[in-house]
C-alpha cells in the first residue's frame, strides 16, 4: 500500500481547488492535488460567460463598486445568503481578477471610442473613455445592475484554468490526475486525508494530510438532464456525509436552466430567447405568452423552467427516445445574426444534433444546471463536524449564493473563495498538529477494500448498478425537479428510500479489475442516493417557496418562518437524513425585501428581530460585531 | 428505418493478467442525433459494463474523449454516428499510454510537457493588491487567447509523424503553448531563451510539415501558423547565434 503525505490534500483540481493550492503552496506548504481527470478538463473550463467584480472600467460598469455588487448578490440569492460571506466576496473580487490578469489571463481590455450594443432587440450606442484603456473590461449578465462581468471571448473558464494549473506547475505543486478519493480518514474529530482509487491501475492508496479541501464542484449528475460534465457526480459530496459528522447546507437548492439540448443537455444561452427566439410546443405553437402574458420567453430562468414544465405535463411536449422536450425557434432572426451574434449555439446545433438553427428547430428542456446546495462551512471554509477539513466552490455551502445563484458569480467564486480560504488554511496549518495512528489509516483502506471486494463478489446482491441509478434519476426528475409539491415530494421520499435497498444490493456484473468503471459507479451510489434524499427531504420540509425552489402548494416566500438555512446529516445507518436549521447570516447589511424580479407574495419576517440584526451598509464584519455588542 | 451499427472496439485491459488485445463487436439501434457519446455510455451500460473510455464535458470543451475513429483522431462527444457508415471501428489514441480499450493516459503527457516548455508567465515584477491592473491591448489579449483555445485532447501529437517517430518530440501542442507566451507581453522570456527549450530536432526543427496536427485538431487552430512563426524567429536567433 502506498502512502502519500502532505500538508494539504486537495480533493478536485478545478478552480477552486488549483486556487486553494497555490495559495498554500505560496504560504511554503506541501501541497497534493487530486484529480479525477486532467487538471484542465475540470468543469471549470466549459464556464463560458465570465466573472463577476466591481471594476468599473467599462463605460455601462461605470460608478460600480463592491456595494452594488453585494446588493445584487444578496437579492438574488433571495435572502438566503451568508452576508459576511457576500461581502468578503465582493470586496475581494476586483483584486483577485488582476491577481489572475498578472498571472497570465488575457482578460478582454477597454478599447475605447464608439461601440453599439444590443439591449432587448434594440441598439444602443456607447463610448468607452481613452483614460481606462487597457484596464480590465466587462459583459452584461441577467441580475446586475451594471456590466461586471470580467471575461476572455467565450472561453473565461478555459482561460483561467489554464493560467491556474500553470502556476501550479511553476509552483512544483503535484496534481495527480485519474485519482478519486473514495472515503476520507478521519479520527472521528480530524480530518487525516482520504483513500483513494487509482483510476488508471484500480489500486488503493492512502493520501494522508494535515488539512483537506474538498473542491469537486457540483452534483448535478444525479439528476438524469443536467449541464454538468459527467464527472460532476456527488462524489466528494458522498465522502463527506458518509463521516456522518459533515452536513450539507440547503440540498434543497437547486438551480434549473430551461434550454438544455436534448438528448445530451448541453447549454444553449439564454441569448437565444433575449435576442427574439421563442418556444413552441408539441403543435408549433408558442406558448409562454398564456402563462407569462408580459415578459413571455423573456421572464427569468426560474419562471420559463416552471412554465415548460407545465406545458409538457399538460400534454404538450414533444415525445422522443430520450423522453419528452419542447422547441426552442430562432429560425426568423436569419443567417447574420444567427452566425455572428449566436455562434456559439450555431456550432453547438451543427456539432451535437446536426441541425441547422436557421431552418430547423432546436429540441430543448429544462436542465438541472447548478447547486447552490454542497458541504456547509463556515465563512473560513472550514466544514461543520471535522476538524481539518475545507471545502470551496460550487462543492460547497460558503453561503453566497443563497436561494439563487446569480450569472457570473459562480466562476468568480471559485477562485475568489479558493483565494480566501487557501489564506485560512494557511493560518490553520501554522498551527495545527494531528497525529496519524497507522491503524486509523489501515483500517479505513481495508474497509474501502472489503467493500470493493464484496461488490466484485456479489456479495450484496446483484443489482445492476446502471438501473439503480436510473431510477434515482428519474425519482428527483419526477418529484424533485422545477416544481414541487408535498404529494410529489413524499412520494419521491418513499421512492428513493426503495432505491437505496437496491443501491446497498449492488453487484457488479463485469471483473471489477484495473480502472473498471462498473466499479467506480458501484462505489458511489449509495453515496449519491444519501444526496438524493436529502434533497427530497429538504424540500418536503421547506414549505415556502424561495429563489430556485418553488413549491406549488406554498408559493409565498415566507419569512417569517423559513428564514433559514437547512442542514442536513446522515448519521450511520439511517434511513434518512436528519434536518437541522441555522440563521442564514450573523447580521443584515441588507434586511430582507423585495428583489424587484419575479414577483411572488412574502410573509415578512418579526421586524423587530431584523432591526436588531441589522448593521450599517458596508459596514466590515469587525465594525459590525462591535456595533453588536454597543447594542 | 433505424439502422443497426456496428461497432469493432478496441479491447485490452493491461492491469489484467488474462487480457490480450483484441477487437470486439458491438451492435446498436441508431437513436435520433445519435453521438459517440450517447453510443458508447449505451453500450456500456446495456451490453458491457468493463468497457473504458472517456468523457468528461461531452460538449467538445474538455478534450477527454479523443480517439481514432474510423481511422481519425477525433473528440468522440461531437461525433454523429449519422455522419459515419453502418460499421464503426474505435481505437485508442496512439503515443499516449494505454489506460484500458479506449482510454489513455494524456494527463501525465502534457504535464511532463509544461515542466519541459516552462508553461507559465515569465516576470521578474511582483504582484501588487493595492494597484490597478497593467494596461494590455485588447488586440493583443484576443490574440494570447487564440493560442490558449488549445484543450489538450492529443489529436494533434497521435496524428504526428514524427511524435510516431522519436517519443521525446515536443509535438504541435507544445510548440503552440510556447507561441502562446512568445506573444505575450508580460513574458519577459527572450528569444534566446525559448531557443534553449525548442531550438532542436525535439522542438521545432524536427516537425517534417506532414500537417496532420492542423488537419485533425478539433478546436481548428492553426497550428501550422504557429510552427511556422517559431521556426522563423528560432531560425533567425539560430543564425545571430552563429554570427555573435
Amino acid at each position: 500500500m502506498q502512502t502519500y503525505f502532505s500538508d494539504l490534500l486537495v480533493i478536485g483540481a478545478g478552480l477552486s481547488g488549483e486556487r486553494i493550492a497555490v495559495e498554500a503552496a505560496g504560504a511554503g506548504f506541501g501541497v497534493n492535488v487530486l484529480s479525477i481527470v486532467p487538471a484542465r478538463r475540470s468543469h471549470s473550463s466549459a464556464a463560458q460567460g465570465g466573472m463577476q467584480a466591481a471594476l468599473g472600467n467599462c463605460a455601462m460598469g461605470k460608478g460600480d463598486c463592491p456595494d452594488v455588487h453585494f446588493a445584487d448578490t444578496v437579492k438574488g440569492s433571495d435572502w438566503g445568503a451568508d452576508q459576511e460571506v457576500a461581502r468578503m466576496f465582493v470586496d475581494n473580487a476586483p483584486i483577485e481578477m488582476r491577481q489572475l490578469a498578472f498571472w497570465g489571463v488575457p482578460w478582454n481590455r477597454v478599447v475605447p471610442g464608439k461601440s453599439t450594443f444590443f439591449k432587448g432587440g434594440e441598439k444602443f450606442e456607447k463610448i468607452e473613455e481613452e483614460d481606462k484603456e487597457g484596464l480590465i473590461t466587462a459583459r452584461a449578465f441577467g441580475g446586475t445592475a451594471k456590466w461586471r462581468t470580467c471575461y476572455t471571448s467565450d472561453g473565461t473558464g478555459h482561460a483561467v484554468m489554464c493560467t491556474l494549473d500553470n502556476r501550479c506547475a511553476q509552483l512544483g505543486i503535484n496534481v495527480f490526475d485519474k485519482k478519486e478519493a473514495i472515503a476520507l480518514i478521519h479520527d472521528g474529530a480530524n480530518c487525516l486525508g482520504a483513500v483513494v482509487r487509482c483510476l488508471k491501475t484500480g489500486v488503493l492508496e492512502a493520501y494522508v494530510a494535515r488539512a483537506t479541501a474538498i473542491c469537486t464542484g457540483g452534483f448535478g449528475r444525479i439528476y438524469k438532464a443536467t449541464t454538468n460534465a459527467v464527472i460532476c457526480d456527488g462524489g466528494g459530496h458522498a465522502i463527506a456525509m458518509d463521516t456522518g459528522l459533515v452536513p450539507l447546507g440547503n440540498p434543497e437548492a437547486i438551480q434549473f436552466h430551461p434550454t438544455g439540448i436534448v438528448p445530451t443537455d448541453i447549454l444553449v444561452t439564454e441569448g437565444c430567447r433575449g435576442d427574439g427566439g421563442t418556444l413552441l410546443d408539441v403543435n408549433k405553437e408558442r406558448f409562454m405568452q398564456i402563462y407569462e402574458p408580459e415578459k413571455a420567453e423573456l421572464a427569468s430562468r426560474d419562471v420559463v423552467s416552471r412554465r415548460m414544465t407545465e406545458h409538457m405535463r399538460a400534454g404538450k411536449g414533444v415525445k422522443s427516445a430520450y423522453g419528452e422536450h419542447l422547441w426552442l425557434d430562432i429560425r426568423h432572426l436569419g443567417d447574420k445574426h444567427i452566425s455572428t451574434k449566436l455562434r456559439e449555439v450555431d456550432e453547438i446545433c451543427q456539432n451535437f444534433l446536426g441541425v441547422d438553427p436557421r431552418v430547423d428547430l432546436i429540441p430543448v428542456r429544462p436542465t438541472q444546471h447548478y447547486t447552490m446546495s454542497g458541504i456547509r462551512t463556515n465563512k473560513d471554509g472550514a466544514a461543520y463536524g471535522l476538524k481539518g477539513l475545507f471545502s470551496a466552490g460550487e462543492a460547497a455551502c460558503w453561503d453566497m449564493h443563497g436561494f439563487n445563484r446569480l450569472g457570473g458569480n459562480s466562476l468568480a467564486e471559485t477562485v475568489v473563495a479558493g483565494g480566501i480560504i487557501g489564506k485560512k488554511i494557511a493560518e490553520f496549518l501554522q498551527g495545527h498538529e494531528v497525529n496519524f495512528p497507522t491503524k486509523t489509516i489501515r483500517d479505513a483502506l481495508l474497509k474501502q477494500q472489503s467493500r470493493i471486494d464484496a461488490l466484485i463478489a456479489g456479495k450484496n446482491g446483484r443489482e445492476n448498478v446502471y438501473r439503480v441509478r436510473e431510477a434515482m434519476q428519474d425519482a428527483l426528475m419526477d418529484g424533485c425537479f422545477v416544481f414541487r409539491n408535498g404529494k410529489d415530494l413524499e412520494k419521491c421520499v418513499n421512492v428513493l428510500q426503495e432505491v437505496m435497498e437496491r443501491a446497498k444490493a449492488v453487484g457488479l456484473q463485469s471483473s471489477g479489475i484495473g480502472a473498471n468503471p462498473e466499479l467506480s459507479a458501484a462505489l458511489k451510489i449509495q453515496g449519491q442516493v444519501k444526496l438524493a434524499l436529502c434533497i427530497a427531504k429538504a424540500a418536503l420540509e421547506r414549505k415556502e417557496s424561495r429563489g430556485s425552489h418553488t413549491r406549488e402548494d406554498y408559493p409565498e416566500r415566507n419569512d417569517r418562518d423559513w428564514l433559514k438555512r437547512t442542514l442536513a446529516y446522515w448519521p450511520e445507518g439511517a434511513r434518512l437524513p436528519r434536518l437541522e436549521y441555522e440563521d442564514p447570516t450573523p447580521y443584515y447589511e441588507l434586511p430582507p425585501g423585495e428583489r424587484g424580479y419575479g414577483g411572488g407574495k412574502i410573509i415578512t419576517a418579526d421586524a423587530e428581530k431584523i432591526a436588531k440584526l441589522t448593521i450599517k451598509p458596508g459596514a466590515k464584519p469587525a465594525e459590525a460585531a462591535k456595533a453588536k455588542t454597543a447594542n | 428505418m433505424a439502422r443497426n451499427l456496428q461497432f469493432e472496439i478496441f479491447r485490452y485491459n493491461p492491469q489484467d493478467p488474462a487480457s490480450v488485445p483484441h477487437m470486439q463487436k458491438y451492435v446498436l439501434d441508431e437513436t435520433e442525433n445519435m453521438t459517440l457519446f450517447i453510443a458508447l455510455n449505451r453500450l456500456r451500460e446495456e451490453q458491457d459494463p468493463s468497457l473504458q473510455f472517456d468523457f468528461c464535458c461531452r460538449a467538445a470543451i474538455c478534450g477527454a474523449c479523443a480517439m481514432v475513429i474510423n481511422g481519425r483522431p477525433n473528440l468522440a462527444c461531437k461525433t454523429k454516428t449519422k455522419e459515419l457508415p453502418d460499421e464503426i471501428t474505435l481505437l485508442p489514441l496512439p503515443v499516449f499510454k494505454l489506460v484500458g480499450d479506449l482510454s489513455v493516459d494524456t494527463g501525465v503527457w502534457f504535464r511532463q510537457m509544461y515542466d519541459k516548455v516552462e508553461s507559465w508567465v515569465h516576470t521578474s515584477k511582483a504582484f501588487d493588491p493595492a494597484a490597478l491592473e497593467e494596461r494590455m491591448d485588447n488586440a493583443v489579449a484576443e490574440q494570447v487567447y487564440e493560442l490558449e483555445r488549445c484543450i489538450e485532447c492529443g489529436c494533434c501529437v497521435s496524428a504526428c509523424g514524427t511524435a510516431r517517430l522519436r517519443p521525446d518530440f515536443l509535438g504541435a501542442a507544445s510548440l503552440n503553448r510556447i507561441a502562446r507566451f512568445v506573444v505575450d507581453p508580460r513574458d519577459q522570456r527572450s528569444d534566446k531563451d525559448y531557443y534553449q527549450i525548442i531550438g532542436n530536432d525535439e522542438g521545432i526543427f524536427g516537425c517534417m510539415g506532414l500537417l496532420a496536427c492542423e488537419d485533425v485538431c478539433p478546436k481548428g487552430l492553426p497550428l501550422q501558423n504557429q510552427l511556422g512563426f517559431l521556426r522563423r524567429r528560432m531560425g533567425i536567433t539560430a543564425l545571430k547565434r552563429l554570427f555573435k
